[in-house]
């Protein structure tokens, strides 16, 4: 298990269409040597965590600037736990407001990332957290 | 170098030393320390600018530009229920506004009613939910239609969104010629950049050409489409990438009306276009200035339209939103002004201000008011409206105008060797290009080669956020849920049920599909019900994810 890739998870939950972000980590995160399955545009939480299932990930990430990130975070929390993933790693990024950040950490989110943040701080995050070091 | 002026200062730039900077334009364009008029050189202002309100309208698309009339001040707005939306309409024209613009939530903005499961979570958060004509008819209620322009921020289901207003305004007593406004209804831009779609292109081009059909003979003052560029900038594009996609997809709506038999310059006149104006101040009024030379000779030239009213690009302008920062947000209405003064000296109708919270989250009534103020500070303080296109003739812009003219028609070529636009589409041509250039940008920032004040320079360290925020109250989804249950309870279900039906029949025939949405929308069938009946004909899109 040491030598293997660390593998995420990028998602756009719900109706939001604004793509540019989860592309930019995406590209980031492969160029930092881990395996990113990118789902795109339009899932739903149950799709979200199906893939994370099927392709043992060790991370999600989800995208979401459309205001629904409580809902969506929420669900897909509860189903990673109702589905043996509740060990690994949620996160992701956005408009979430300060507030909202403070109740994502109650659930046991513990950081998103927002606009003005540097790729390389996500990069070291999800080394850190992912629990499988990197080969890259 | 002929001249030895010229060569004098040039050896005395290169041996003064520069700043250990990055020189490019944000688009990263290779710029030039100095432009001057040997770099104009051959250059014919007759035929490459010639005057205001006549070809190549270079300078500007009417005569007395905003000594005529002032650019129309239209903020976006849209949030929570229609009655929320509404206050903020009745606030924003009180302050001044002109012309109302209707930010639609997610759910609408695809075409799915409130209670669908994928939009659990989205109802009313980053616009206005409109699920029916009872949520049109409070979304504008005591708003004089007949007197107010109304820009409509909507695209997959533009057609039936429309149909809603018609509706509307027909049960108002309000005649169909007198309403103005635009629709956005620029469904080929999602599938390069925005990503709302319902349909495949072919049908969804279909609907735009029966509305541009049914409009130039019921509504004739709808700006039936609204070509916009501003997207594919927020997603990342360079000014001509935003600039070429734009115009292309332009191109494309007009060829395919022509093919469907209708004549150019029955619809031309109502195409507008929406564009982005970002950081780079010289770059954006060069870009606007090129789009509409490149209109005007395509439109002339190549699609052979006679009545010159065909020819003008006028567009509307955002600031950019993707510069706004999370960070010392007070600092957005700076970036803001900027961008608001581009737009303006590159000869924009209508101009909408972000607001400084925007990175944030909706715009709260204080920001919003600073930046409507924003506007009319440019209009009525700064001068910039006393003359028309006052950076005309200026070595630099018209070199970059130029620049951006070429840039463009090389991607024209390209486009045209991948087929046209929907295959270019299909290719994922388009998408490609502004994921890269999206991606180069963010290593130019993370290497600071480019700079956001107070994100990668300048940064406040440990600051938290001053300004108070607007938030949507879970209870607005709860409640929108809880009307379309009383709707479906309370309307004739016998026909709204008949209205779908024919509308589908529609949609298999060749039949204009703007009189059955119109009956769809009278019998208040919902917005999702009219996207099932429709998908049943025309299929879903899926796109192919990638990065």
């Amino acid at each position: 298990m040491t030598d293997r890739r660390i593998k995420v998870i990028i998602a756009k939950p719900g109706l939001d269409g604004h793509d540019r972000g989860a592309k930019v980590v995406a590209r980031a995160l492969v160029e930092a040597g881990m395996e990113v399955v990118y789902l795109g545009l339009q899932q739903s939480p149950e799709s979200i965590v199906r893939a994370a299932v099927d392709e043992d990930a060790d991370v999600i990430g989800l995208s979401i600037l459309s205001g629904a990130h409580m809902t969506n975070f929420r669900r897909v929390k509860e189903l990673m736990e109702a589905s043996g993933l509740g060990d690994r790693l949620l996160t992701g990024g956005g408009i979430i407001p300060t507030r909202d950040q403070e109740k994502l950490r109650e659930l046991g989110i513990d950081k998103v990332f927002g606009p003005g943040d540097d790729l390389q701080g996500i990069v070291d995050y999800i080394r850190e957290r992912a629990g499988r070091p990197s080969k890259g | 170098m002929k001249n030895p002026n010229r060569k004098k200062w040039q050896e005395r730039y290169e041996k003064g030393g520069l700043r250990d900077a990055d020189f490019t334009s944000l688009s990263g364009r290779p710029l030039e320390p100095l432009y001057s008029w040997e770099d104009l050189e051959g250059y014919d202002p007759e035929t490459r600018l010639g005057y205001p309100g006549a070809y190549p309208y270079t300078r500007g698309v009417h005569p007395s530009m905003y000594r005529g009339k002032l650019w129309t001040m239209r903020q976006f707005a849209g949030m929570g229920t229609a009655d929320q939306t509404n206050e903020r309409y009745k606030f924003l024209l009180e302050k001044g506004q002109t012309g109302l613009s209707v930010a639609f939530d997610n759910p609408t903005l695809y075409g799915r009613d409130a209670d669908h499961p994928l939009s659990a979570g989205e109802v009313g958060k980053t616009g206005v939910a409109v699920s029916s004509l009872a949520d049109m008819e409070r979304l504008f209620d005591g708003i004089p239609l007949d007197r107010v322009s109304t820009s409509m921020t909507i695209n997959a289901p533009a057609a039936w969104i429309f149909a809603m207003f018609l509706a509307n305004a027909e049960k108002r007593g309000i005649p169909f010629k007198a309403l103005r406004g635009t629709l956005q209804n620029d469904i080929l831009k999602e599938y390069i950049a925005q990503k709302e779609w319902i349909f495949p292109p072919e049908p969804h081009l279909r609907l735009i050409t029966d509305l541009m059909a049914y409009c130039a003979e019921e509504v004739p003052q709808w700006n039936t489409i609204s070509i916009s560029g501003y997207h594919i900038r927020e997603a990342g594009s360079t000014a001509a990438q935003e600039l070429a996609f734009t115009l292309a997809d332009g191109f494309a709506y007009v060829e395919h009306a022509v093919a469907a038999g209708m004549d150019i310059d029955d619809f031309a006149p109502r195409l507008s276009f929406f564009f982005n104006s970002h950081l780079d101040f010289f770059e954006e009024i060069a870009k606007m200035r090129a789009a509409r030379r490149i209109w005007a000779r395509a439109m002339r030239d190549k699609y052979k339209a006679k009545n010159p009213r065909s020819w003008l690009c006028r567009f509307h302008v955002q600031t950019a939103g993707c510069s706004l920062t999370a960070q010392q947000p007070e600092v957005n209405v700076v970036r803001t002004a900027l961008e608001a003064l581009a737009g303006v000296l590159g000869g924009c109708q209508s101009l909408h201000t972000n607001s400084m919270d925007e990175a944030l989250a909706l715009p709260s009534e204080k920001a919003v008011e600073i930046a409507l103020r924003t506007q009319q500070v440019i209009a009525f303080e700064s001068g910039a409206a006393n003359v028309i296109d006052p950076l005309g003739g200026s070595y630099y812009v018209e070199k970059l105008t130029d620049a951006l003219e070429e840039e463009a028609e090389r991607y024209f070529r390209k486009i045209d060797e991948l087929g046209g636009v929907v295959p270019a589409i299909e290719q994922g041509f388009f998408q490609r290009e502004i994921t890269r250039a999206a991606y180069e940008y963010q290593m130019a920032l993370s290497k600071k080669k480019k700079f956001h004040v107070g994100v990668n320079e300048f940064v406040n360290p440990g600051q938290t956020l001053e300004i108070p925020l607007l938030e949507i109250d879970e209870s607005v989804e709860r409640d929108q849920v809880e009307r379309l249950r009383r709707l479906r309870a309370e309307r004739d279900n016998a026909a709204a049920e008949k209205a779908l039906r024919d509308l589908k029949a529609a949609a298999f025939g060749g039949r204009n599909l703007m009189p059955p949405l119109l009956d769809c929308a009278r019998r208040y069938a919902t917005l999702g019900e009219i996207s099932d009946a429709l998908t049943e004909v025309f299929g879903e899109y899926r796109e192919q994810p990638f990065f």
